[in-house]
């Protein structure tokens, strides 16, 4: 018995039909291909599937995804602009914010959630707001250090 | 001004745009027109007969295609350890016996993930449970069962390594101590778990996308399971997320997607939960050690005995290395006139314990200067001091063992002396821990019987300049992409961005052993810099045939400018003579080849990298909690390629092992986890983490290419150690078994309150 879900992504509306049962990161993953978001645990605990859901920071695998029907979802492959990436993800290359990049797509959402929330937090703000991203290899203060840059005006938004 | 162009330079990771866009490609993230999703079925029990397997049921459900036992395969086992038949020793599917909760019995085929997860309910399996061990004290008792038929006493490995005469200088010592401790396991929590997309096709041919550490690995590994030829198999790495240790051996997500591919001739995805990831994939190896060392008055180590019984699990993998390497650093990073080293593997009826970043080292590093520390305040000398009087230097020869040639231990312990001094006066309960450590770049043993060389390479020249560089290794995350198109663009004198690098796809690049034991920039680096030198030889025999100078110049390439060695500003573009040369060759690309095998370097490896480690923790006595404020390392690596990806090993690795120290277990009943989940395992999150401060020395290996060698998993080792002698100098109180957590330190503050009342 599948149901009707609308649902805006990264500004790109869609209409599909899904099992109720359905994860939000399953219909993000399996049915519109949008990969990026990542699956670590399916218990809500490492953060890897991370996306914003009406400007808030959810974990895609612990919402169903008819929970979001009518919502805004914005996942890792709407952050950059066209072939220009955002000051976040500049910053993540300039400062070596990431290793393997599993965990990646949902810290730069978390750090993006924190961001919309508090332009301009302290470090312990900001260790705060990824403390629920699981990251294996870099140890987090790199990503720390990508933060701040972002948070002191290192780079210009692309317009 | 540095002499490198590339090498050396903040630069961003080649494969940094892909993945800060959510572009990369995991093998997770594969879907093949036609794919089916596959899931394995697991012993619920420790240790049983499988008296039969009873598949119909699933394989009436609807959307089911296959389904598989140990009967669909050729029954053969297989191991890392290929030189020795007795020690490969896992079916990966169980015909007859299972040996720890989690081994696979069956697999199944469907038309999608949860119709292959109900499947799995409908096999029914009637074991026949049988008397299980769990504590390798126990297992290699004369009345424990039997994990493995005809293993005497449960011993899968033993290993003796010595030196000098022991027992002659224990008698010269003024001081001996002797000391226990039992270490814990530790879980890789890779963030990408183990998965495989493999596709049989109909002509005969497999392959393998794989999360892997070594694509050459599996592909040998499932041509001998499979009875395909290694020819017939193609193992591609897509991106990779994660390895640490757990991901080059054969697993049963590659495998049993190969069973049922072979089957159907249709792709096969198999993707491990995390509950199987924690449970039925490989661990760090838990041991028992037993210490004895003798020192002079003056602090000088004259001998020292160890004796190791480590927790095997079910099967060998790579626990007979990491039984090997933990007896050789437990000498390191000393001289010890006189050493001995007695270690035995027993079988368990656990998850088997393998290959983890550090390799055996973060266990004998951690008891070792958790010891070393006590002898010196027996002595009453300073810790730094102690380690500064028996610390190796450079050119020494670990007896009969190693050659090392850098080493810069002593300028590391001034620095972290330095820094202790600089942190002055502590508040009160805060305590600054040293530890001391060294680690190959790579190992030298070639248990796995190879017959090419360790490590390989490729470089081909294209009409627009433009490098394509081929090479097995694997990157896994640690920055191997990056570091080797970096020293492949210093050798050939161009840019990072002319070079394009295609690896660890067994079907077009050639092989390289894999990314584990810390040894991809040394080995996998010689091979890419001899391939580099290789096209940039052609490349100077045309530049030099069409400036035509005096025979006693020599010429170099540097940012893409071919030149006379001594005189840069006579020279000619390298896009020109690359169009030039290609002519000449009749149309030929230019391809330049390098390989590396370390020869005459002893049995452990071509180099080592040495490091000290302070941790500062402040401890809260009322509760035991304690906090990791600081923790600051002085390495060396010798020349420093990838500067961005180093702070990443070393940070990551303060992480992991700081996690090892602090806080990550994997507690178990009769054989269970009793935490496989990353809600229960505890790791060490953002709030936890300490300041990290690098002081980088400098040092030179000859052996390495522009003089590097390793700076990957050495890291791991001091943390744990450092940190236990933290919390000795803050309150006062040893923990000897890992992790020191809150309730041991407790414990032991009480025990000691009690002691002097």
């Amino acid at each position: 018995m599948k149901k009707g879900l609308r649902l805006t992504v990264n500004g790109q509306p869609y209409e599909l039909y899904i099992k109720p049962k359905t994860l939000l990161v399953e219909v993000l993953r399996d049915h519109l291909g949008l990969t990026g978001t990542k699956r670590g645990c399916d218990s809500s605990s490492c953060g890897a599937c991370t996306v914003m859901l009406n400007g808030m920071a959810v974990r895609s695998c612990s919402v169903l995804a008819l929970q979001a029907n009518g919502g805004e979802v914005l996942t890792v492959e709407g952050l950059a602009k066209g072939n220009e990436l955002n000051s976040l993800q500049k910053a993540f290359l300039d400062y070596g914010a990431f290793q393997c990049g599993f965990c990646t797509s949902g810290m730069l959402m978390s750090a993006t959630a924190l961001l919309n929330e508090n332009p301009k937090p302290t470090k312990e703000q900001i260790k705060e707001g990824i403390d629920g991203n699981i990251c294996r290899c870099t140890g987090y203060n790199s990503i720390i250090r990508a933060v701040t840059a972002v948070v002191k005006g290192e780079y210009k938004e692309a317009k | 001004m540095s002499k490198y162009s590339v090498i050396g330079t903040r630069v961003h990771r080649v494969d940094g745009p892909e993945k800060v866009t959510g572009n990369a490609k995991y093998t997770f993230d594969l879907v093949l027109p036609g794919m089916l999703y596959g899931k394995v079925l697991r012993s619920p029990h420790p240790h049983a007969k499988i008296l039969k397997i009873d598949t119909r049921k699933a394989k009436r459900l609807i959307g089911v295609k296959a389904v598989i036992t140990g009967k669909d395969t050729l029954g053969r086992k297989q191991g890392i350890w290929r030189r020795f038949p007795e020690l490969c020793d896992e079916e990966i599917l169980c015909r007859e016996k299972v040996r720890y909760i989690g081994d696979p019995v069956a697999a199944v085929a469907a038309i999608d993930e949860d119709t292959a997860e109900e499947a799995l309910d409908l096999i029914e399996v009637e074991y026949e449970p049988l008397p299980a061990v769990f504590d390798p004290l126990e297992a290699i008792k004369e009345e424990a069962p039997q994990v493995h038929d005809g293993v005497e006493l449960n011993i899968n490995v033993t290993r003796h390594i010595e030196w000098g005469d022991v027992d002659e200088a224990f008698k010269k010592c003024d001081h001996i101590r002797e000391d226990q401790y039992k270490l814990c396991s530790q879980a890789h929590v890779c963030m990408e778990t183990h998965d495989a997309v493999v596709s049989y096709d109909y002509g005969g041919k497999m392959t393998v996308w794989t999360s892997t550490q070594s694509s050459y690995y599996i592909q040998r590994l499932m041509a001998d399971m499979t009875g395909l030829r290694e020819g017939d198999i193609r193992v591609i790495k897509p991106t990779t997320g994660g390895g640490f240790g757990s991901k080059f051996e054969l697993d049963s997500a590659q495998f049993c997607a190969a069973i049922l591919s072979m089957k159907l001739c249709k792709p096969v995805k198999i993707v491990l939960n995390r509950e199987e990831e924690f449970t039925a994939t490989k661990r760090r190896t838990p041991m028992y050690y037993f210490l004895k060392l003798g020192a002079k008055k003056d602090g000088t180590l004259l001998a020292k005995e160890v004796r190791v019984i480590t927790e095997g699990g079910a099967y060998t993998a790579m626990g007979a290395t990491a039984l090997y390497l933990t007896g050789f650093f437990s000498s390191f990073p000393y001289k010890y006139p006189n050493y001995r080293f007695d270690g035995y593997r027993a079988y368990t009826n656990t998850a088997t314990t393998s290959a983890m970043r550090g390799f055996g080292a973060p266990q004998s590093t951690f008891v070792g200067e958790s010891q070393l520390d006590m002898m010196a305040e027996d002595l009453g000398i300073d810790p730094i001091e102690i380690r500064r009087k028996n610390g190796m230097t450079p050119n020494y020869e670990v007896p009969g063992q190693a050659y090392i040639q850098s080493c810069g231990l002593h300028q590391c312990l001034d620095k972290i002396d330095a820094h202790i001094k600089e942190r002055g006066k502590l508040p009160p309960n805060h305590g600054i821990g040293v530890s001391a450590y060294g680690f190959m770049s790579g190992g030298i043993f070639n248990w796995f019987d190879t017959p090419y060389a360790f490590s390989a390479a490729i470089v081909r020249i294209n009409i627009d300049g433009k490098v394509d560089l081929f090479t097995g290794a694997c990157e896994i995350g640690q920055g191997s992409d990056t570091t080797l198109s970096m020293i492949c663009a210093e050798e050939l004198g161009v840019k990072l961005e002319d070079i394009r690098i295609h690896a660890a796809d067994t079907g077009i690049c050639p092989v390289d052993l894999g990314a584990w034991g810390s040894r991809t920039t040394l080995m996998n680096g010689n091979a890419v810099k001899m391939a580099a030198a290789d096209a940039k030889r052609q490349l100077l025999e045309f530049a030099a045939a069409k400036m035509g100078p005096n025979i006693v110049y020599d010429f170099d390439i540097k940012d893409q400018w071919i030149h006379l060695a001594d005189r840069p500003e006579r020279g000619i573009s390298y896009f020109d003579i690359v169009k030039e040369a290609i002519r000449g060759k009749d149309g030929e690309t230019i391809i330049g080849r390098g390989h590396y095998t370390p020869h005459r370097k002893g049995m452990i490896s071509p180099a080592y990298s040495f490091g000290v480690q302070a941790a500062e923790v402040a401890v809260d006595p009322e509760t035991g909690r304690y906090k990791l404020v600081n923790v600051t390392t002085a390495h060396e690596s010798g020349t420093v390629i990838n500067p961005v990806g180093i702070e990443g090993q070393l940070e990551g690795a303060i992480m992991m092992a700081g996690g090892y120290g602090y806080c990550e277990d994997q507690p178990m009943d009769e054989g269970k986890i009793l935490n496989p989940s990353i809600a229960d395992y505890k790791l060490i999150r953002s709030l936890d983490m300490p300041e990290t401060e690098i002081l980088e020395i400098d040092t030179y290996e000859p052996e390495g290419p522009f003089g590097a060698k390793e700076a990957g998993e050495g890291l791991t080792n001091p943390t744990a150690g450092a940190i236990g002698n933290a919390v000795y100098k803050a309150v006062g109180v040893r923990i000897n078994d890992l992790p020191i957590t809150p309730e041991k330190v407790l414990r032991a503050l009480k025990e000691k309150q009690k002691k002097s009342k």
